[in-house]
């Protein structure tokens, strides 16, 4: 569904990417990590749009997507939940959501937020980052998309709701068959739940392949 | 009583009145009213000095509405109306003014418009104030409100300001004094484009543990140009909070002057101000969730205007 092709990305004279090339068949659960700075962020925001790379191909579901706009791969099935989320004053939470798709409780819900407290609440400073967080990490879920990204959807969230997070992704991976995770992390508990994992590391990948072979390799270099 | 197009859906729009409404109301069109109507508790009377009406409303009238819209829909007319309000003890009523002007020919129509309200006490009272301009004249639009408050002890005034469309220039002055546990909440929104100017103006003085909440969003399109002026006074212990939050877009100018004066060292006072235009990130999280970058401009200033 996913074919990333020799991507690079150049910033004030310095590579943040450098000719990274994957594939990513759909039903996958895919889990990005790797150091500060190894250019996790820029690679998601590349696949969404929000960044052109200086160089490189991206095919979505064989469709040569590299020069479209964040709404053209969003209409397509692409979905992002940012890493730091967004604020609008005078929007609510049902109508961001509703933007986003139908089941705006059903995906609050999930995040652990109760719809009667919080779908009338403004996208303001009157709510918690945490709270920001949730509602923006149920914006991406209500897309429903066939890949969603998720950008460090445990920055900026409290332990108990993390827990509830990652059985959240556990369910995804597996009730959805066609449709493809994609989580950038640091987290064990979510590198833990993930069936591919791929290490960045200066702008390159280092490894990729499945968890099983990756995982206890990182959980080896932690002690 | 028969009114025109232009009139009829000048007063849906700042009155949202579709027909004769039950109750108090006063009509105002082109300088002359052209239909009036007391109620049980609320008594309306022309003025015998100047132009405009005497709203009398009795202590203990709960839940009723008074509609007093104003409409111009011909070139030239420049008026100067004064509406007093008094206010009874004990009163929970809704006050529903707004003008629209509809000018299609050469010369400028004004309405300035002067409403005083002397609220009594243990009162809610909310105010809801909608202006407007249509007509494609070269003449002006010109609306000039001044509302005055005298809130008094342990009552509520509730004021919702809104200018969105069509007024070429206004000058908004808004100046309250609060008696003891007396409470203000102003929500106030602005829309310019084109060639318009607006100024609004406030100055609250805030009695004994009073408090003022003054919420102004506006938005400035095109080459328009708006000026947002605030003072709260904190005469004694009180609290004060006031946010000015500008969108612009093109090539507006908005000038923001937020003044706290605190004569009290018990007075707690706080002003906010952001001017700025659509920040990036909301426009590409918009346009993540399918919208097109035209749509997610649309949604943020709709709801930023709400």
């Amino acid at each position: 569904m996913l074919e990333v092709k020799n991507i690079s990305f150049v910033a004030d004279g310095r590579k943040i990417l450098d000719n990274v090339s994957f594939r990513l068949e759909p039903g996958s659960f895919l889990v990005i990590t790797g150091p500060n700075g190894s250019g996790k962020s820029t690679l998601a925001q590349i696949l969404m749009g929000i960044k052109k790379p200086s160089a490189g191909q991206i095919l979505f579901d064989s469709q040569d997507i590299t020069e479209f706009s964040v709404t053209e791969r969003a209409k397509l099935g692409l979905a992002f939940a940012f890493q730091q989320p967004v604020k609008f004053k005078g929007l609510t939470v049902r109508e961001l959501l509703e933007i986003a798709g139908k089941n705006v409780e059903g995906v609050l819900t999930k995040v652990g937020l109760d719809p009667t407290e919080y779908l009338d609440r403004e996208l303001s400073s009157t709510l918690s980052g945490g709270e920001l967080k949730r509602i923006e990490i149920a914006s991406a879920l209500a897309r429903e998309a066939k890949l969603t990204i998720f950008d460090e959807p445990e920055a900026g969230i409290d332990l108990w709701s993390f827990e509830k997070l990652t059985d959240t992704f556990s369910e995804l991976r597996d009730q959805t068959k066609d449709r493809s995770i994609m989580i950038i992390s640091h987290q064990e508990r979510i590198l833990k739940i993930a069936d591919q994992i791929m290490i960045l590391e200066k702008g390159k990948i280092k490894s990729f392949g499945p968890a099983t072979e990756i995982l206890p390799k990182i959980l080896e270099g932690q002690k | 009583m028969r009114l025109s197009e232009e009139v009829k859906q000048i007063f849906c729009e700042v009155a949202e009145l579709t027909e004769i409404p039950a109750g108090a109301y006063n009509f105002r069109v082109n300088g002359k009213s052209v239909g009036r109507q007391s109620s049980e508790n609320i008594d309306i009377k022309p003025k015998t000095d100047v132009s405009g009406l005497e709203i009398y409303i009795k202590a203990d009238t709960k839940n009723e509405i008074v509609h007093i819209p104003v409409a111009i829909s011909v070139t030239g007319i420049e008026e100067d109306v004064y509406n007093d309000f008094h206010i009874g003890d004990n009163s929970d009523v809704t006050i529903v003014a707004g003008c629209g002007i509809y000018n299609c020919g050469g010369e400028n129509s004004v309405h300035n418009g002067i409403h005083r309200f002397f609220i009594g006490k243990n009162c809610k009272v909310k105010y809801i104030e909608r202006h407007l301009g249509l007509g494609r004249g070269a003449g002006g639009k010109i609306l000039n409100p001044t509302t005055e408050l005298e809130v008094g002890e342990n009552s509520e005034a509730t004021l919702y300001m809104e200018q969105l469309k069509g007024v070429d220039s206004t000058i908004r002055i808004t100046k309250a004094n609060l008696a003891k546990d007396a409470h203000i909440v102003v929500e106030e929104r602005l829309l310019t484009h084109g060639r318009q100017t607006a100024e609004s103006v406030y100055q609250i003085e805030l009695g004994e543990d009073s408090t003022a909440d003054i919420n102004s969003r506006a938005v400035a399109r095109d080459i328009s140009r708006q000026k947002f002026a605030s003072c709260i006074v904190g005469n004694s212990r009180c609290r004060g909070h006031s946010a000015c939050d500008a969108i612009l877009m093109e090539d507006a100018s908005v000038l923001a002057e937020p003044a706290l004066d605190a004569k009290s060292p018990d007075a707690a006072l706080i002003h906010e101000a952001a001017i700025g235009k659509i920040a990036g990130d909301e426009i590409i999280k918009l346009c993540s969730l399918g919208l097109t970058e035209a749509e997610a401009e649309s949604k943020i200033i709709n709801g930023f205007l709400k």
